[in-house]
């Protein structure tokens, strides 16, 4: 096919590895992620089928669900099932020769930040992951996304995966941000308006002016919950921010070689006139401070508003909405600002970067947390932490009143100690608030690290640019 | 993996949009490292009072579809996280179908690998089917791959589409790696000529 192409076309047309007549694709993988969750029953399925990794340089294994951020890590998992999981991924890392990072290693940290961070992430390549926000990666202009433990199997056993090719989905943000308006509140609006199906069929490639002024960390935010949207996968055409952050890393290509890759990296952006399936716009300006108010991340509503009435929906979403409602202790009516907070977690793949600290600290500086509250901060890999005690950041949420962790998904997903007692009310800047997700019975806000912070120190959700 | 073919079942109904990932297996679950014995915590913290006992109003405790093996269930199921984990919690429980008017792309694809069915239809076709879902233990459901077609208990039919390559895997049971395996020439000629034109990956 020729004529005008998006980037997903070119992309996915360079990893094309086999055809069939009814368009399933064999697509050939550049990069394979792998955690300890995930894995286990993939590794499982070759040893039993006598099969090997068939690129086990291309393969990159971290564990972060289940491992402790308290500072004893080096004390090991307490919990046994968590422990097993991750000796199993020691133990695959080693059998089958794969590239890793173990707890104890500095570069330790979430494999969506840990992936960036080394390099491995690059422009034009596929990159797949057991675990849904692999789409964080698409801010490098990478096709990036989610798969199950028998693809998982799959990539390691062929360095393919079986595909249909999505269709094409613009979403363009014009326009300029107002202060006080993050990459977490574009990402996060966006799912508002289209619904967390939105997205389904469809990879998302974000543009416009909002969206290229953002830092590649920002980027980040705004890929990491495509899945949220329903998305297959986010993209971001790469420009010199992109090429920037890439040089240098442990694993970018270097010397004539970066010369090669850099000349590949320019041609990657959508072509004038190629075609979009659907198209979604939003001003810049239009974009507040935003939080979730219920159980499913659509449930978005920017600060100033308030608890929406089960009957303002329709169809299943009214059932969905009550229950929402119930699950969340609120009344419609009430102020969001009225909403008390018990917790506040900053961290995860979404929001775990330096970037994120900062913006964070920068609301927190001299302030204190809110007496009897419980906050925390996981930074997202060892490196970001290391960074953010160099810049002074560490020192300013500890000062605040902040339990300062060590690198792993942490409260995100609570599978290690960290997480929510029933009915206790968190300000998170993960991504996903359904029910239980940070424990049973837990309550979860998402919402920026700065609106985080500045819940943290009035105790309920507050808008930001009342603190700025 | 299982092949699936013909299924006639009991169907609960499970109305609720955006049943998440999270609803289906709540994380505590995933630390396993096998596959297998997971359909007791199917739906845990719906199913389950936080001492153990039975939720009994949950569709799944009450005795007409303690035996389901056909969801019908709201739009946007298995949403959420992609863990495997929810689609063999339910193949687990006894679940061979789901049906709703969309499914979560990586859930989908998911069901493929273990024999579960995923079957769209439009809303008033799903509204139907959850009708006769509602009629309990005696109203057992149709589920025909070869033909395409869900039939209810009193014996209206509606057809669904699906991609002729994952019925033909579902159908005959068919192992993906295996498949693929058989491509490895194309594979080793891929990498080849990437070698050339992408070294740096
Ligand atoms: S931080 Fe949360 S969303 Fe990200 S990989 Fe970890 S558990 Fe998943």
């Amino acid at each position: 096919m020729s004529g005008p192409k998006t980037l997903y076309d070119k992309i996915w047309d360079a990893h094309v590895v086999h055809e069939d007549a009814d368009g399933t694709c064999l697509l050939y993988i550049d990069r394979h992620l792998v955690h300890e969750v995930t894995s286990p029953q993939a590794f499982e399925g070759l040893r039993m089928t006598g099969r090997n990794v068939r690129a086990p340089e291309k393969t990159i294994a971290v564990p972060d669900h289940n491992v402790p951020t308290t500072l004893d890590r080096e004390k090991g998992i307490e919990n046994e099932e968590s422990r097993i999981q991750v000796e199993a991924l020691d133990k695959n890392a080693r059998d089958f020769g794969i590239n890793y990072y173990p707890v104890n290693d500095v570069r330790q940290g979430i494999v969506h930040i840990v992936g960036p961070e080394q390099g491995w992430t690059l422009p034009g390549m596929t990159v797949v992951c057991g675990d849904s926000h692999t789409a964080t990666h698409g801010a490098f202009g990478a096709l990036a996304h989610g798969i199950g433990t028998s693809e998982v199997e799959h990539v390691l056993a062929t360095q393919t995966l079986i595909q249909k090719k999505s269709k094409n989905m613009k979403v363009e943000i014009t326009g300029k941000l107002r202060p006080g308006v993050t990459a977490k509140d574009i990402t996060l609006s966006v799912i508002g308006a289209t619904g967390t199906a939105g997205g389904t069929g469809y990879v998302i490639e974000y543009c416009g002016e909002a969206i290229r002024d953002l830092s590649m960390e920002g980027r980040m935010t705004v890929c990491n919950m495509a899945i949220e949207g329903g998305a297959r996968a986010g993209l971001i055409a790469p420009d010199e921010k992109t090429f920037e952050y890439v040089m240098g890393r442990p694993h970018a290509p270097k010397g004539a070689q970066w010369e090669a890759a850099l000349a590949w990296w320019k041609t990657l952006f959508t072509d004038e006139g190629a075609h979009f399936d659907k198209v979604v716009t939003i001003r810049g300006e239009d974009i507040a401070p935003v939080v979730t108010w219920g159980t499913s991340p659509e449930d978005v509503l920017p600060i100033t508003g308030t608890v929406p009435a089960a009957e303002s929906f329709t169809g299943g979403k009214v059932g969905a909405a009550q229950r929402s409602l119930d699950y969340m202790g609120l009344t419609p009516g009430m102020k969001l600002t009225d909403i008390k907070i018990d917790t506040v977690f900053i961290g995860s793949c979404t929001n775990g970067r330096i970037e994120d600290l900062r913006a964070a600290a920068a609301i927190l500086k001299g302030k204190k947390v809110k007496d009897g509250m419980r906050a925390m901060v996981v930074p997202g890999s060892g490196l970001v932490r290391a960074q953010a005690e160099e810049e002074g950041l560490a020192q300013i949420f500890i000062d605040a009143g902040f339990e300062w962790r060590l690198a792993g998904c942490s409260m995100c997903l609570a599978m290690n100690p960290d997480q929510l007692s029933p009915g206790e009310r968190c300000a998170a800047t993960s991504n996903r608030n359904f029910e239980g997700r940070q424990g049973r019975g837990g309550r979860t806000h998402l919402m920026s690290p700065a609106m985080a912070a500045a819940a943290a120190v009035t105790g309920h959700l507050t808008d930001v640019r009342e603190m700025m | 993996m299982d092949k699936f073919t013909t299924l006639t079942g009991i169907a609960a109904p499970m109305p609720l949009v955006n049943i998440d990932t999270d609803m289906i297996i709540p994380k505590q679950f995933l630390k396993t490292i096998k596959r297998s014995g997971l359909g007791k915590n199917l739906f845990d913290e719906m199913r389950y009072n936080s001492d153990g006992s039975e939720i009994a109003d949950f569709i799944l405790n009450q005795p007409a579809y303690r035996d389901a093996e056909i969801l019908v269930a709201g739009d946007n199921f298995g949403c959420g996280s992609s863990r495997e984990h929810a689609p063999w919690a339910l193949l687990d429980f006894g679940i061979r179908c789901v049906v709703s008017t969309s499914f979560a792309d990586i859930f989908y694809n998911n069901c493929f690998k273990n024999g579960i069915l995923p079957v769209v239809l439009p809303q008033e076709a799903v509204d139907a089917l959850m009708e006769d879902a509602r009629k309990g233990a005696n109203a057992r459901m149709t589920v025909d791959l070869e033909s395409q077609t869900v039939t209810t208990s009193d014996g209206q039919a509606f057809g669904f589409d699906i991609d002729p390559f994952k019925k033909h895997c579902l159908l005959n049971g068919l192992d993906d790696i295996g498949l693929t395996l058989e491509k490895s020439a194309s594979i080793d000629a891929y990498e080849k000529t990437a070698a050339q034109s992408r070294p740096w990956v």
